[in-house]
């Protein structure tokens, strides 16, 4: 059903159509307006056959998640940002058990400096955890993801997070396509654990395992995680047949046939590059876009056959692992290992701590890829006037201070500078 | 796409207009997008939110920057921050105070907007009468659809129903009727 609603209450209603038997979160924005709704369903009946459990940390919530998923139930958490962390240990824990949990990550930079607002930070510290992780592109993609997620999740009994960028999807109101009830039990079959803690027959899951086996248990992780390249389009394929709509897959292309740059991202960015490109194309430039969905696993074989052959690759992306650069120019790189003729790849990082990403800015990273490539990582809209003086302030004074608060001050004495 | 940005204090519900406006929009077929600048959701701190219309999907992301119209809830604003930063040579600007733009001090900027494109709503005074609290945001939105023709009353009228049931629903429809019985409408 059609209707003009937040983000995060219309993740909440899909997800509860995906009839969800326990449900534990706790709230940090911006997720919090999905569990919120979420409680709210299961508390005035809505959702019936559903148990949601208030804990004392995100630890405890996948925490009860595994054990729930572990009885048989079919499980749900979300959270962000420096709630995933807390949760590190459990999100080891859930994919190397195997445990077919389903987690929104409502997508938010990690402190310090605490910072609510979005980038992709939190997804990529836990994107070597053994989760498969779906990028949405637009609250009706998140929304469609969900059902997707626990479809992928329970057929090959692995955890699946999906990424949905806070603020920006999470609490835009938007027109969006309410599946049906009926819909979503067509597409999502009633689960059928591979595992279950039953006390009429007695099992243990989490055994101790040592060098004998513990790498062939990996290897298995692994595999399911390359079988999920062959379910995801499949699934995405099967969805459209029902619901009528593109949602999913490993990665979808925007005007790619003939062009000779190519940009890659992941998650509500791609809307603003598929706007820039149509101007850059009105002027002749031959420009298209490749969106990510699936970080992991990561669709290597696909992303080669789309990126060989043209001049150049735009990698922009909301994250950046210091020391290095960014994750997905890296893991993009890797998808290019030995490729003949491989194209040039422009690393971006843009966005970092909710920075807005504008068509202006791409459009002129755009035309410096080609026109003047750098080495590394090229940060979009970096202030270089307030990173000058701070670094001058260092060199000069020993005990020169916290950075965050000292470049703070030094954004107020030009703002100040500059009104009357 | 018409473009709108909504400025205010924390508590006159900014948020909510801008949804309020989406919602109006999309009773009447259209697309829109309705989000916050988020952050700051302090009362009385200075409030952005943001709505787009148009007739096909939406897809940019980026903050408003070259808003079609301006609506201000609070006047006092305008000598804090740059409210009129980015408007088009065009566009529009409701604001809701019982002074004059030359007392505000902007009339030399509302001189380069087109004639008859800026108003002033006393909205807090309407929504005290019919609401009995200061909250500017549904009648501004009447005053809006008067102003500009982008969104029908009627639509206004159902979005606020739909949000906002039974007494307090009917008192915000009132308060916006009124608002926008007394704004004349831009000649096309």
């Amino acid at each position: 059903m059609l209707k003009q609603a937040e983000g995060s209450h219309a993740m909440a209603e899909t997800i509860a159509l995906c009839r969800p038997e326990v449900i534990c979160a706790y709230p940090i924005t911006p997720q919090t307006h999905i569990v919120e709704g979420l409680g709210e369903m299961v508390r005035n009946g809505h959702l019936k056959n559903c148990e949601f459990i208030n804990v004392e940390s995100e630890f405890a919530a996948l925490s009860v998640a595994i054990g729930a998923s572990a009885a048989g139930a079919r499980a749900y958490t979300a959270t962000a940002s420096q709630g995933l962390l807390f949760m590190a240990e459990a999100i080891y824990n859930a994919s190397g058990l195997g445990l077919p949990i389903v987690m929104t990550l409502g997508n938010r930079a990690i402190g310090a400096p605490i910072n609510i607002w979005n980038d992709h930070s939190d997804a990529m510290s836990m994107c070597d955890a053994g989760w498969m992780q779906l990028f949405a592109e637009t609250n009706q993609e998140a929304l469609d993801l969900h059902v997707q997620a626990f479809r992928l999740a329970e057929e090959l009994s692995m955890p699946v997070m999906v990424c949905v960028d806070g603020f920006i999807l999470t609490h835009a109101v938007e027109r969006l396509d309410i599946p049906s009830q009926e819909d979503v039990d067509a597409f999502l079959p009633t689960y059928e654990p591979v595992q279950v803690l039953d006390p009429a027959q007695p099992i243990s899951i989490g055994a101790m395992v040592g060098p004998d086996a513990f790498m062939e248990v990996r290897f298995l992780q692994h595999y399911k995680q390359t079988l999920a390249l062959r379910l995801l389009p499949e699934f995405s394929a099967e969805f459209k047949r029902r619901f009528g709509r593109d949602s999913g897959g490993l990665l979808r292309t925007y005007r790619a046939e003939d062009a000779d740059m190519l940009v890659v991202a992941m998650g509500s960015i791609n809307g603003t590059i598929k706007d820039t490109i149509d101007e850059m194309r009105a002027e002749g430039l031959r420009i298209g876009l490749v969106t990510l969905v699936a970080f992991r696993p990561f669709p290597t074989a696909e992303l080669r056959n789309l990126l060989a052959g043209r001049k150049h690759v735009v990698v922009i992306e909301k994250s950046f692992a210091v020391g290095m650069g960014g994750q997905l120019a890296n893991n993009v790189d890797l998808a290019l290992r030995n490729t003949p003729a491989a194209p040039q790849v422009h690393s971006v990082i843009a966005g970092l701590g909710g920075r807005p990403v504008t068509r202006a800015s791409l459009q002129r990273v755009f035309l410096r890829a080609e026109a003047q490539p750098w080495e590394g990582a090229h940060f979009l809209d970096l202030n270089e006037d307030i990173i000058g003086k701070e670094l001058h302030h260092v060199r000069k004074v020993r005990r020169s201070g916290p950075t965050a608060e000292n470049l703070l001050r030094r954004l107020g004495e030009a703002r100040s500078a500059v009104s009357p | 796409m018409f473009q709108i940005r909504i400025h205010g204090r924390g508590g006159q519900g900014v948020v909510t207009a801008t949804e309020l406006l989406s919602i109006a929009a999309f009773m009447e077929g259209a697309h829109a997008q309705a989000f916050p600048s988020f952050g700051s959701e302090r009362t009385g701190a200075p409030v952005v939110a943001f709505c787009r219309i148009d007739d096909k999907e939406i897809r940019l992301r980026e903050p408003i920057v070259e808003p079609d119209a301006l609506i201000v809830q609070d006047a006092t604003l305008f000598k804090v921050i740059d409210v009129f930063h980015g408007l088009k040579p065009k566009g529009y600007l409701l604001v809701n105070t019982n002074k004059s733009f030359e007392e505000l001090h902007i009339a030399d900027r509302v001189a380069k907007i087109p004639p008859g494109h800026a108003h002033a709503t006393n909205a807090t005074a309407i929504a005290l009468k019919h609401i009995g609290r200061p909250l500017p945001n549904a009648v501004l939105l009447g005053a809006f659809a008067a102003l500009t023709g982008v969104v029908h009353l009627k639509s206004v009228a159902e979005a606020i129903r739909q949000q906002f049931s039974g007494k307090i629903g009917e008192a915000n429809v009132a308060a916006a009727t009124e608002a926008y019985e007394a704004t004349e409408p831009v000649a096309v």
